[in-house]
This record gives structure tokens, C-alpha cells and sequence, in this order.
């Protein structure tokens, strides 16, 4: 009987924090009905809803069971199985992304002066970084406010897990201090340079915009902050992720500090085992990937070159220096990991490799039919404004978001994310870090492969006592940590050879 | 030296893992028609996972490590039927749908069946064992009108059963003949840790405690149970898990030699010429030492299953497993072991263990007493590395050796806590 009422109070105490989470998020929302509730008073109640009830509910949900992992009835879910739940709020987020990038004055946006919820966060806003709020403030504050909360709930209930607590720990200071706190505040202490990422964390290409001519004008007359930021971006991209990506793999970046990753793994994790496992899946994620790739790399590319052709004061090299430039080190590129690597390469490496040939010859071609500012006969701007819209709006927000409870949390960085292209190819080729198996423990059991936001079919490997190494695997350790038998740790060891089959899992004498 | 091709395929019977790995590994080496047979399921399954699909953890396509499409890519013929019998003249099968099979060699990967004492009361509803897929839908059916459920045997498929049900938010009173848990396999220590564990999870373990009857109620449902303490428990659900046995019934009519499961000599081959037998269901004559002579263990199917992939494409190879190991997890603390640690030290053995109750964390090292070679480990709530641990043991280390490195054993994900210096300066103590 004590058993069963102490059920009780811990369901009754779990629905009353759900629905003090949600009259929060409620609350956000009233602002569009009329202006009487936008104050600072309503917005720190309903922020303040949200925060209690998420920590409250997330203590109910796990504290009362002894520490370990349990993903008990997920699939009994509607909110994890996709059932009625988890479409409704597919269609929600979705819905909310749409109005975010197309009809931001649905949420009150106007260029003179927005009403509703977005100055619903004037306050904020105004305190932060000394303007008015946009509908992108207002987003990253949501977007933060998300990371924060669910990453608490995630460390509740990983917390027999220390990789995952510190890791979790990681993209919550990355998105609250570097992509939230100090862009804002450079924004407020330095208030007549003109606009530019200040996000130091995302890089080129993931930033796709990091070399459009306004953004390089803007950094480039952006003072002594905007030279730093253009420095340190081309820096990050060449210097720092390489080495990084060779002594950790991929996941320093993509489960560790990026924003993507950091929605992913915390409002995401609950979604995380709807990424399809299929081969035929991973095929398509090979092509969309790289075809994506290849389309980021030539625009931006195609935009350097109408920028030095049309500002060739602002510059030290000409266009056809860039065009050089570009040609040699790709070359050099392809040529030294075809030398050293090409016995190592699996599918996804050789299809990198195509790409970057495509882009060799398309950078060439850029210089023999261009003129002005058109490239291939189509507006640079033309492309990279096509590019922010189809890939950066549409594929990342609208279906990368707003599709967690169909798809799975990873749909954007596994299909979309330029970034993870590149950094994965340099994961699969040249790298310390694997998934080590753990000799012949594997009982194949699967729940590595279903709990894979990648949709890595881990398993497969495992239970032929072979080592996890993918290009996409971002290194999130969910599936060591899902694994009952000890099977799978994520480690840097020696390069030489991690990808090594073994012709039987340890144990038999043959 | 290839065996001739003919077209009578190899057959096998049993979709397991012992089946299935001889199925991959012989089509891997020949172009040889392969047929398996299952009563069970359509497609090979992890046996292991029944129960992350009772939890909810994964769905039932989760547990089948091969796409649908892999098995006509790899030209394995699978069919869902029963052997009916089997003719060692005619080298054919039988099957229940009247199809009969000729076969080049015939596997039997038949595995096992739950053990049940003859206790009054077992046929009823609502009682069960788990082992099989069916096993598993009779769960599902009985367990959704139970609110509460006896278990009766304390083995590993026990406390999985007492984990899933629990999972149901159904009562559990797991019923254990032993005065501790697993006592017969673990040492005190290891038991006390992880009985404690289970209680603290709200089952309700009662050691000492034997099953005399299952109560039915007017409808043919158990209603309850009776211990041998005299005591009634009531409960809708009688989980019997009290181990397995060889599932050979259906084969007492055939010319197989039969002991407790299928005999086999050192090369998987039963009495019949071309027949042979592994995994579960088979019953090695002369095991090899410290080994048992039947292996109802996940690991042993799957390297019978490489053995006799061998024998069948390449050359006769005899059955030799390496070191012994294994794993578990019981609720929350995952188990492994490497070489022997036996629940009492033999004469000429002696074991060190440590323990940190309060993590769950436990290491018992055995070693001989004369020349202290190390000779075997257990590890709770820790995880070592299996090619590091089985060289030590295949290079017959001494235990210092053992204890000095072996922190370069540990598997825990990274930034885990490290209890080497613990473990070292306990070892010390210990030998003063």
C-alpha cells in the first residue's frame, strides 16, 4: 500500500509540474492576444513556468528509481513512437518554423515597431543588447531557453553516466555563453559597428553566410572586433577543427559545442531512436549530404569570386588568385588522401572524395564562364540567397527541427549539415577517435542501433567484433551507454588499425 | 580441401544464434544451397532482447540484427515449419506441412526449453517460463491483467523477468531457493550486492523460499501461490525460471544418442553420420576443462556456430572455445567474467575481492594458490576490456602482474571514475 500511494503523490506531483511548464509556454503566447499581458512581469512568469516546471517534472520522472538508464515503454509512447502526440507536436514546431521564417509578422514582426511575442522580449532584449527585440532574438532566447531545460532533464536521467553529464554540461555553456550571452553583449558594448556573427562556434560552412559579401563588408569595416571574428572564423575552419577532429573525432564539434547537436541531444533526446537504421536510408544520406556539400562549398566559393571581381580594392588577391588558390589545395587535398587513405575508404569517404572533385571542376568553370557578377550565368547572390532559403530555413528549421518526433532528433545533421560532411570525412580517414568493441561480449541485442540518433546500425558492427568507424557518428556515447553487456567505448587511440575486421569475435580458438 | 557441391543443401534447424552464425560463416566460404528451419519466428532474433521489447525499449524489427533483405541477398532460404522427423538413411527431414527435405548435412540448433519441476498447479494460466518468442506474447497477454506476479528461481532469466514486469508497474515477489542471490554461481560478496541491488529496485526477494503449489482460480487463472514456509502469495502471474534444458522431446524416437541434450563428440558430430549438433541443444561428451558439458550461453552457440561453419567448408576443426567469459546485467549493474572464479575457491585457489558497496562496484580476482597465476576475474558495475583480460589469462600472468595494470583493463566510458589505487591499496591490505 505505501508503495502504491507513493505512485500516487509522485504522478500527482509529475502532472502538476507538466502543466506549470506548460501554462509558461502558454504564457508566451497571450501577448498576441492582447498587449496587456506584455511586460517584463508576465515574460519573467512565464520564463520562470517553464524553467520550474521542466526541472520539477524531470525530478519526478526520474528520482524516485535508483540511477541506470531506463527506456522503459518508449515505444509505448505516442510522443516517442510517433503516435498522436508526437505528430501534433511535429506539426506544432513545424508550424511554429514557418511563421518564424516566412511570416514573422503572424508573431507580431513589424521593421518598425513589432508588437505581440516579439516585444513581449523588449525587456530582455533592451537589457541584453540595447535594442528592440527581432523575431531572431526572440528565437535564440527560446532556442537557449530549450537547451538549458531539456539538457537538465537529460542530465537527470543519464546520471549514472559521467561522459554524458560533463558532454551535456558542455553544449549547454556553448549555446548559453557563446551563441547567446556574448553575441548579445558585443552587440550592446559595441553599438555603431554594423552586423556580423558573433558566434565564434559556428563556423564555415555549417554558417553558410561566413563569406557572403555583405558579411565579409561588414567584418572587414567592423573594427578591430570584426577583424577577430573574421580571423578567428577562417582560423577555426583550418587550424583548429582539423586538429581537434583528429585528436577526438567529429564530436568535439557536433555533441560537445554545436547549437544543432545541442538542441538535438537535449529537447531532442526523447526522439532520438526514430532515425531510421536502414541501409537504403543511409544511401540517401550519402547523396543528400554531399550533394549539399557540394552546393554550399561552390556558392560560397562562386561568392568569394563575385566579391573580388566587383570590390578588388578591398583585397589583397585577385580573383584569379582565389581561383588558384582554391584549385591547388583542394587538388593537394584529394591527392595526398587518395595516396595515404585509399585502402581505408568505405562508401561514405569515396563519395566525399567525388565531391570534392565536382568542386574542383566547378571552381574551375566559375573562371571560364563568369563574367561580373554573374556566375554560370546565375547571380551569385541569386545562389546563395536560393541556398539560405532551401537549406538554411527550410531544411535545417522547418524539417531539421520540426520534424524530431517523425524522423528523429538528427535529421538536419545527418542529411543536411555540410559541416558534419566535412568533418566526417576527416573523422573516417584521419582520426584517433573510434567506437571500440569490446572483443566477443556483443549479444546483439540492438538497443545500440535503435538508441543511434545518426541511425548508425552500430550492432552491426559490434556483433562482428569490429570497431565503430563513421564518418556520421557524432559521438554522442548513447550507445555505450544503452549497451548491457559493456560493449562499446568511445576512445582516441592510435590511427593504425581502428577500422580492422576481424575474421571472428574474440573467444573461439580458430 | 572443399567438400564436393551437390545440390541437397545443408540444413539447419533453428534460427538462433548458434544456427544462424553457421548459416553467415558457410555461405561466407560456399556457394552450397543452405536451408534453416524455425518453428519460432520468420527471421533470426536476439534471444537476449525479448525483454527490451516487453519494456519498450526497442520494437520486435529492433531485435532482428539483419534487414529482411539479407537473407535473400546471401542466399539463405528460411522456412517457418516444425521437423516432424528425421531419417538418417535417407538423410531427409520431415517436416509438420508434409514437405520433406533431403539434406547433404543436417545441423540440429534446436536450443532449449524452461525447466519445470512437476509442481502442482503449472499448466495453468497465467503461468509461464520465458524463453522463446511465444513465451514472450503469452507474457504480454497474461501480464496485462496482473497486478501482481511471483517468480520462481533465482537465475538470470529470473531477475530479467522480475526487471520487466516491474517495468509494468506490476508486484513482484521473486522467490529464491538459495539463502542468497545466484549463491550456487557467485560468491557472498557478489550475491549479497547484488540481492541488495533487487530489493532496492521494490521487488520483493525472499531467499530460502521454495514453491510447493500454483492456486487456480474457478476460470483455470493462478490466483496465487503456496511457499514451502506455508505462506499464500496472491498473484495473477507465476513466472517459472528456474534454468533450461536441452530441447530434444521432439527427437526421443530418433536413432540420436541422447543424454541430457544432444551427444556430440569433440567435432559437433552426433552418432549419425552428417548430423550434427550446437549451441543449446547439444551435449559435448568430453568438454574441455573448467568447461560444461552443455552451454546454454549466448557466446557458446555463436562459436559452435563458427566451429562447425568450419568443419563443413573448409577442413574438420574440432570445437575449442578460448578462455571462458560471459556477461549479464542485473537491473542496473552490468556482470562480466573472464576465465574461472568459482562460487567457493577451489583447494588449490584463492580469491581477493573488493567491493564499493555504496557505487555498486565490486572485482573478485582468482589465482593459484602455489604460483599465483591469475586464473580469473569478476566485475560488477565495472567494465574491462576482453582482449586484455584474455591475453592475461592466455599468458597465464601472475596476480601482482594483474593487479598493477589493471587499470589498462577498464572499459567504462570515458571520465568514469578509476578505483585502481582502491583496488591496489586494497589488494595490499589483503595480503598482509
Amino acid at each position: 500500500m505505501e508503495a502504491i500511494s507513493k505512485l500516487n503523490w509522485l504522478a500527482v506531483g509529475k502532472n502538476t509540474a507538466l502543466i506549470i511548464g506548460l501554462s509558461g509556454l502558454g504564457l508566451l503566447f497571450l501577448p498576441l492576444i492582447s498587449p496587456i499581458f506584455s511586460s517584463s512581469i508576465w515574460l519573467t512568469t512565464a520564463l520562470l513556468c517553464i524553467v520550474v516546471g521542466t526541472l520539477f517534472y524531470s525530478n519526478f520522472l526520474y528520482k524516485n528509481s535508483p540511477a541506470g538508464i531506463k527506456n522503459n515503454g518508449v515505444w509505448f509512447d505516442g510522443l516517442s513512437n510517433r503516435g498522436v502526440l508526437g505528430w501534433f507536436i511535429a506539426m506544432a514546431l513545424t508550424g511554429f518554423y514557418i511563421v518564424l521564417y516566412f511570416y514573422p509578422e503572424i508573431l507580431g514582426y513589424n521593421s518598425e515597431k513589432s508588437t505581440g511575442l516579439i516585444a513581449f522580449f523588449d525587456p530582455l532584449s533592451l537589457f541584453m543588447n540595447g535594442n528592440p527585440a527581432s523575431q531572431w532574438f526572440v528565437y535564440g532566447c527560446l532556442y537557449t531557453l530549450a537547451i538549458l531545460i531539456f539538457g537538465v532533464k537529460f542530465i537527470f536521467k543519464y546520471r549514472s553516466n559521467p561522459y554524458q553529464i560533463i558532454r551535456t554540461l558542455s553544449v549547454m555553456f556553448f549555446q548559453f555563453g557563446f551563441a547567446f550571452l556574448i553575441p548579445e553583449l558585443l552587440t550592446l558594448f559595441n553599438p555603431d559597428t554594423p552586423y556580423f556573427a558573433k558566434d565564434l562556434k559556428n563556423m564555415w560552412p555549417l554558417n553558410y553566410s561566413f563569406f557572403d559579401s555583405w558579411h565579409l563588408k561588414n567584418m572587414l569595416n567592423g573594427g578591430n572586433l570584426g577583424i577577430f571574428m573574421l580571423l578567428s572564423g577562417v582560423l577555426m575552419i583550418f587550424v583548429v577543427s582539423p586538429i581537434l577532429t583528429y585528436q577526438y573525432g567529429k564530436r568535439w564539434y557536433c555533441s560537445w559545442v554545436c547549437g544543432c547537436g545541442a538542441l538535438a541531444e537535449t529537447a531532442g533526446d526523447p526522439f532520438r531512436q526514430l532515425s531510421s537504421k536502414k541501409i537504403s536510408v543511409w544511401k540517401l544520406e550519402r547523396w543528400s549530404i554531399h550533394v549539399i556539400l557540394v552546393f554550399v562549398l561552390l556558392t560560397t566559393i562562386a561568392v568569394i569570386w563575385s566579391f573580388l571581381s566587383s570590390n578588388p580594392n578591398l583585397s589583397s588577391f585577385s580573383r584569379e588568385t582565389f581561383v588558384i588558390g582554391t584549385v591547388s589545395f583542394l587538388s593537394v587535398l584529394i591527392a595526398l588522401i587518395y595516396f595515404f587513405k585509399r585502402k581505408e575508404m568505405d562508401k561514405d569517404a569515396i563519395y566525399s572524395m567525388l565531391s570534392i572533385g565536382i568542386i574542383i571542376v566547378g571552381t574551375l568553370s566559375i573562371q571560364a564562364f563568369s563574367g561580373g557578377k554573374h556566375v554560370l550565368f546565375i547571380n551569385s547572390y541569386t545562389l546563395s540567397k536560393w541556398y539560405g532559403f532551401g537549406v538554411g530555413a527550410a531544411f535545417s528549421g522547418v524539417l531539421g527541427v520540426g520534424f524530431y518526433p517523425l524522423l528523429g532528433s538528427r535529421v538536419w545533421c545527418r542529411f543536411g549539415c555540410p559541416m558534419a560532411a566535412i568533418l566526417g570525412l576527416q573523422q573516417r580517414l584521419l582520426s584517433r577517435f573510434r567506437i571500440t568493441t569490446n572483443g566477443g561480449q556483443c549479444i546483439s541485442c540492438g538497443n545500440c542501433s535503435a538508441y543511434c540518433e545518426m541511425g548508425i546500425d552500430v550492432r552491426a558492427y559490434a556483433q562482428k567484433g569490429q570497431n565503430i568507424v563513421r564518418s556520421s557518428c557524432v559521438g554522442c556515447g548513447i550507445c555505450s551507454a544503452v549497451c548491457p553487456r559493456g560493449v562499446l567505448k568511445l576512445e582516441n587511440g592510435s590511427p593504425k588499425n581502428r577500422t580492422d575486421i576481424p575474421n571472428y569475435p574474440l573467444g573461439n580458438t580458430l | 580441401m572443399k567438400r564436393t557441391q551437390t545440390s541437397l543443401p545443408i540444413l539447419i534447424i533453428g534460427n538462433g544464434i548458434a544456427g544462424i552464425t553457421a548459416a553467415r560463416h558457410i555461405r561466407k566460404n560456399s556457394n552450397q544451397r543452405i536451408v534453416v528451419i524455425s518453428k519460432e519466428s520468420d527471421y533470426f532474433f536476439s534471444r537476449t532482447a525479448l525483454m527490451y521489447v516487453f519494456m519498450g525499449h526497442m520494437k520486435w524489427e529492433h531485435i532482428e540484427p539483419y534487414e529482411k533483405s539479407f537473407w535473400k541477398k546471401n542466399k539463405i532460404e528460411l522456412i517457418q515449419d516444425e521437423v516432424c522427423s528425421i531419417d538418417a538413411k535417407s538423410k531427409s527431414i520431415r517436416l509438420k506441412s508434409n514437405d520433406i527435405y533431403s539434406y547433404d548435412s543436417l545441423i540440429l540448433a534446436v536450443g532449449s526449453t524452461p525447466n519445470l519441476f512437476g509442481w502442482k498447479g503449472q499448466e495453468l494460466n497465467g503461468v509461464q517460463g520465458l524463453y522463446s518468442k511465444q513465451d514472450l506474447e503469452k507474457l504480454d497477454k497474461w501480464s496485462s491483467t496482473s497486478r501482481k506476479a511471483v517468480i520462481v528461481g533465482g537465475g538470470l532469466i529470473g531477475v530479467e523477468l522480475a526487471e520487466m514486469l516491474h517495468s509494468r508497474g506490476i508486484h513482484v515477489s521473486f522467490l529464491v531457493r538459495e539463502s542468497s542471490f545466484c549463491g550456487n554461481v557467485f560468491p557472498k560478496g557478489e550475491s549479497e550486492l547484488i540481492g541488495k541491488h533487487i530489493l532496492a529496485h521494490g521487488i520483493d526477494l525472499r531467499y530460502n523460499t521454495n514453491l510447493v503449489e500454483i492456486l487456480s482460480d474457478d476460470n483455470g487463472r493462478a490466483r496465487g501461490v503456496i511457499t514451502d514456509k506455508g505462506e499464500q502469495i496472491d498473484c495473477e502471474l507465476v513466472g517459472l525460471t528456474a534454468g533450461v534444458r536441452p530441447n530434444i522431446d521432439f527427437l526421443k524416437d530418433t536413432e540420436l544418442e541422447i543424454g541430457r541434450g544432444i551427444l556430440v563428440d569433440s567435432m559437433l558430430q552426433t552418432n549419425l553420420e552428417d548430423v550434427y549438433a550446437i549451441g543449446d541443444c547439444a551435449e559435448l561428451k568430453t568438454p574441455q576443462p573448467h568447461r560444461r558439458s552443455i552451454e546454454a550461453v549466448w557466446y557458446s552457440g555463436r562459436m559452435m556456430g563458427e566451429t562447425i561453419a568450419e568443419t563443413l567448408t573448409k577442413k574438420p576443426t574440432p570445437y575449442l572455445p578460448g578462455n571462458w567469459f560471459n556477461s549479464a546485467k542485473f537491473f542496473d549493474i552490468e556482470y562480466q567474467t573472464y576465465g574461472q572464479v568459482t562460487a567457493e575457491p577451489n583447494s588449490d585457489e584463492l580469491q581477493f575481492y573488493w567491493e564499493l558497496n555504496e557505487k555498486n562496484c565490486a572485482i573478485r580476482i582468482a589465482y593459484k594458490k602455489e604460483n599465483n597465476q591469475f586464473i580469473g576475474i569478476n566485475s560488477f558495475g565495472i567494465r574491462l576490456r576482453h582482449v586484455e583480460i584474455d591475453n592475461w589469462l592466455t599468458q597465464k600472468i601472475k596476480v601482482d602482474e594483474a593487479i598493477e595494470k589493471l587499470s589498462t583493463a577498464f572499459f567504462d566510458p570515458e571520465f568514469y571514475p578509476n578505483y585502481h589505487k582502491q583496488i591496489k591499496s586494497a589488494w595490499k591490505q589483503y595480503q598482509n
